[in-house]
């Protein structure tokens, strides 16, 4: 057959835990090949195995029909796989060129030969259409443009096998565009592509063949067009999926939060949010929707404490909170899911029990008179890894060690736990599989039927649409418009979004 | 091979490897290295006195590796052990001979000026980290020298223009007439205690107080424990003064047991230094900062004895020492060759 890649049986432990069992892939040259599963599912580990990080317990890997065995990441290069990770492996300040070549210099008596280099790159980037400047810092250029340049480095070390994981995890929806350009491109060039997704839409808008694996185990490999998202769904997770969040309409009663006339200042003065006022009420959702560095961080870190304000005033239920410490504005009963989980969210090194004790550690009866009491610490980290099926192998697990969904799973569990009045949930479901999703989505509404606010912010349009009762839109550091869901459409948040207000859009679009 | 034989293994061959290429130089030098290492032993275990002082110096190392662990486990690098131990010694040998007071009154309240000397000398560089995110290592540097010069200008004060002062009351020695004649007049005093103490205190804080899950959040991941509201400039500025206090008590070691007395220095005690190789031996828990300072103590005292007993330079003396703490610095390298060696056999 003309596999490039043949994963045969492959089964991988850590320990106890089966991370891989059974997993067979087999890869067709020049087709895009998804490797389809949940967080947690085994697919970082399939792929480690395959990129010689890891060692199988059991099963064969074929190159070109020829048993081989992966050592060792270099074994994995000299095979002509390469591969283009999640979290960007660059050296922020170096230029292009230098971190393409970094392990792989070219050298003229004895000195590094950047410009025969960046001729080579350049040439690589027009064959691919991988436009990038090989002169430029890294740490200057957009996240877009970085994964361009971690593509270039696995074609300048001549892979034929590239995988991608998680490729879109972190772009913008226009780079996510030129991305899949991109891989078509490739697979033009006689390139073959693993890619590692658990976005459905992705997977059929651009792979041939899908390969799903659920828990550990793989459960087969379809083709694309004979599927739909539906099915792969249900194949991921093991049970159908509902894509439409199903709520009754909300049923608001007083103002929980109330922000008037917020003015909040970066480091440099440069204010970022400019006279805010917003309100979300008791038992109903406030989404935010806008465009990343429209002050939304700013807003939110100034409501929870973590930065002050320069003016304005917040309260929730009637206290005021403005510019009071993390500590009192979580008393006064304000649970937060923040925007980075792992800056803010978790202490990565910390087992995964005391992170979910890390906001009520101090309080009976996890502690008394400063004296830790771990027993209780135990039991209230068993029962959220229970109701929350946090899939871990113990609560003694180092935080770092689970998957994103499951970190954040235990972050919602913490917060939720503590019954708060107001939940700010920031960008609650970013890089997490639609089973995640899911869940979080029936949690912040499960909040909100209890009779309490909950304050969204995301930059997805699903998501602010679906599971908010009415729609904040910010711009620049103030609220530009409040909508309804029902009311209004994704053109026209988006409109609003790009600081367009929609009544005057056809007027004033020659102008900008 | 299970883990727990690794872990015995790991250190059982790092001092033997030491003490092979420690021999190996000796031999180049044309000494003998079977004599050394007899003098080595015996300037140990040799006697009951070779083993009271042993001990004796083992006390303050545990002392400053406790200092330089605590702050590591919370996310800080406290090299100004050394000039917290300087004050700690002033400030006890100071207490001890200005006071007449009953020994229950006289004797804790000189050890508590020590870490109290010792704490305050490492707040300032906690108080400019924490508001000014001035890096602790560079204040901890200079304050070392502040110290050193400092305390002689004050001991000098003391003694009246002497470089040493007068002897502490006996109503605040730590000296043991017990530990005398068991050991044959070693100056083994009862310092041993309290540092074994402070081990259970710093375990005591680290893993049972929230003080310490505070400290051990702040010092993996300030960002995190800021928004869980902790007081993160607050912590920062504790943890150093903890760690200071201990390094003050190392420095009433010497003041109140070994020396009775403090004397104007020409250089560093280097105890405080040692005690950051003392604290990574150990990897910065409680109970291995004792068997750190227990190597460290044994080999520096014990090691005296090579020069006379075996007539080996001293030069040679302390490179076969430092390739001895070496070889136990890289445990990690013998324990990857180890578990590779092992995969192997499994693979096959």
């Amino acid at each position: 057959m003309d596999y490039v890649i043949e994963m045969l049986g492959i089964r991988k432990e850590f320990g106890s835990f089966v991370a891989n069992d059974n997993i067979t892939l087999q890869l067709k040259k020049g087709e895009i090949h998804a490797l389809l599963g949940e967080n947690g599912a085994g697919k970082s580990t399939l792929m480690n195995v395959l990129f010689g990080l890891y060692q199988p317990e059991a099963g064969e890997i074929k190159v070109n029909g020829k048993t081989v065995e992966i050592t060792d990441p270099n074994v994995a290069n000299d095979l002509g796989i390469g591969m283009v990770h999640q979290h960007f492996m660059l050296v922020e300040n170096f230029t292009v060129t230098e971190n393409i070549i970094l392990g792989n210099e070219l050298t003229k008596s004895g000195m590094i030969d950047i410009k025969d280099a960046a001729k080579k790159i350049h040439s690589l980037s027009e064959m691919y259409g991988l436009a990038v400047d090989p002169y430029a810092k890294i740490e200057d250029i957009s996240v877009g443009m970085q994964q361009r340049v971690e593509i270039l480095k696995t074609l300048y070390r001549g892979a034929e096998i590239l995988i991608f994981d998680e490729p879109t995890a972190s772009l913008t929806p226009q780079e996510i565009i030129e991305l899949i350009q991109i891989m078509k491109r490739l697979i033009q060039e006689g390139k073959s592509i693993i890619l590692i997704t658990h976005k459905l839409k992705e997977i059929m808008d651009v792979s041939d063949r899908v390969t799903v694996i659920r828990k550990g185990e793989g459960i087969g490999t379809v083709i694309t067009s004979e599927t739909n998202p539906n099915e792969l769904a249900s194949l991921m997770v093991g049970r159908q999926v509902d894509f439409t969040t199903v709520k009754v309409d909300a049923n608001p009663t007083d103002d929980a939060l109330v922000v008037k006339n917020l003015v909040v200042t970066d480091f440099r003065g440069v204010e970022k949010v400019k006279n805010l006022s917003l309100t979300v009420r008791k038992g109903e959702i406030l989404g935010i929707a806008g465009i990343d560095g429209n002050g939304q961080s700013e807003l939110i870190e100034a409501i929870t404490g973590l930065k002050k304000s320069k003016s304005g005033s917040i309260s929730i239920n009637g206290r005021d909170i403005t510019n009071k410490r993390p500590r009192k504005v979580t008393e006064s009963g304000i649970g937060h899911i923040p925007q980075d989980r792992h800056k803010h969210g978790l202490v990565l090194d910390f087992p995964i029990g005391h992170n979910i004790a890390l906001q009520t550690y101090y309080v009976d009866p996890i502690s008394k008179n400063g004296i830790m009491n771990y027993g209780k610490v135990s039991e209230l980290a068993q029962k959220i890894i229970k109701e929350y099926d946090v899939r871990t192998q113990g609560e003694h697990t180092p935080a770092r060690a689970l998957s994103g969904g499951n970190q954040q799973k235990a972050i919602i569990g913490r917060e939720i736990e503590r019954n708060p009045e107001l939940l700010i949930a920031a960008l609650p479901t970013r890089g997490l599989d639609v089973g995640a999703i899911e869940f979080i989505h029936s949690r912040l509404i499960e909040q909100r039927d209890k009779g309490k606010a909950v304050l969204l912010l995301s930059f997805e349009l699903d998501e602010v649409m679906n599971v908010s009762d009415r729609i904040a839109v910010i711009y620049d550091g103030q609220i530009v418009d409040t909508l309804l869901p029902k009311e209004t459409t994704e053109q026209e948040l988006g409109l609003l979004m790009a600081g367009q207000s929609t009544k005057e859009n056809v007027a004033t679009q020659g102008d900008k | 091979m299970p883990n727990r034989v690794v872990n015995i293994l790991v250190p059982v061959i790092s001092v033997i490897l030491g003490l092979l290429v420690g021999a190996v130089v000796m031999l180049i030098s044309g000494y003998d290295p079977v004599a050394g290492y007899s003098a080595l032993w015996n300037g140990i275990f040799g006697d009951a006195y070779t083993i009271g002082e042993t001990i004796r110096q083992i006390t303050p190392y545990i002392l400053s590796g406790l200092a330089v662990a605590f702050a590591f486990r919370t996310g800080l690098f406290n090299i100004g052990v050394e000039g917290q131990l300087l004050v700690g010694w002033f400030a006890a040998a100071y207490v001890g001979i200005a006071f007449d007071l009953p020994m229950y009154i006289h004797l804790p309240l000189s050890i508590l000026a020590a870490a109290v000397a010792g704490g305050l000398w490492a707040f300032l560089p906690g108080l400019l980290k924490a508001k000014l995110q001035v890096h602790e290592v560079i204040v901890t540097i200079m304050m070392n020298y502040i110290a050193l010069h400092t305390t002689n200008v004050l001991i000098r004060m003391v003694a009246n223009g002497g470089e040493t002062t007068e002897a502490i009351k006996e109503t605040a020695s730590l000296k043991s007439a017990f530990f005398e004649s068991m050991t044959d007049f070693s100056r083994l005093h009862y310092g041993i205690f309290i540092a074994l103490a402070m081990v259970l205190v710093m375990w005591f804080i680290l893993e049972k107080t929230t003080t310490g899950f505070e400290l051990k959040a702040v010092g993996f991941n300030k960002h995190a424990s800021d928004y869980a509201g902790m007081n993160v400039n607050k912590n920062i500025i504790l943890s150093m003064v903890i760690s200071g206090a201990f390094a003050g008590l190392a420095g009433a070691m010497e003041a109140l047991g070994t020396f009775q007395y403090a004397s104007v220095k020409g250089g560093f005690t280097g105890i405080g230094f040692d005690g950051i190789a003392v604290a990574l031996l150990g990897a910065n828990t409680p109970l291995g900062v004792v068997f750190g300072a227990t190597l460290f103590g044994a080999l520096k005292f014990g090691s005296l004895n090579m020069p006379n007993a075996a007539g080996i330079p001293v030069e040679i003396v302390s490179i076969v020492i430092a390739l001895i703490i070496f070889f136990v610095a890289c445990g990690y390298i013998i324990r990857y060759f180890l578990v590779k060696k092992n995969n192997k056999k499994e693979a096959k």
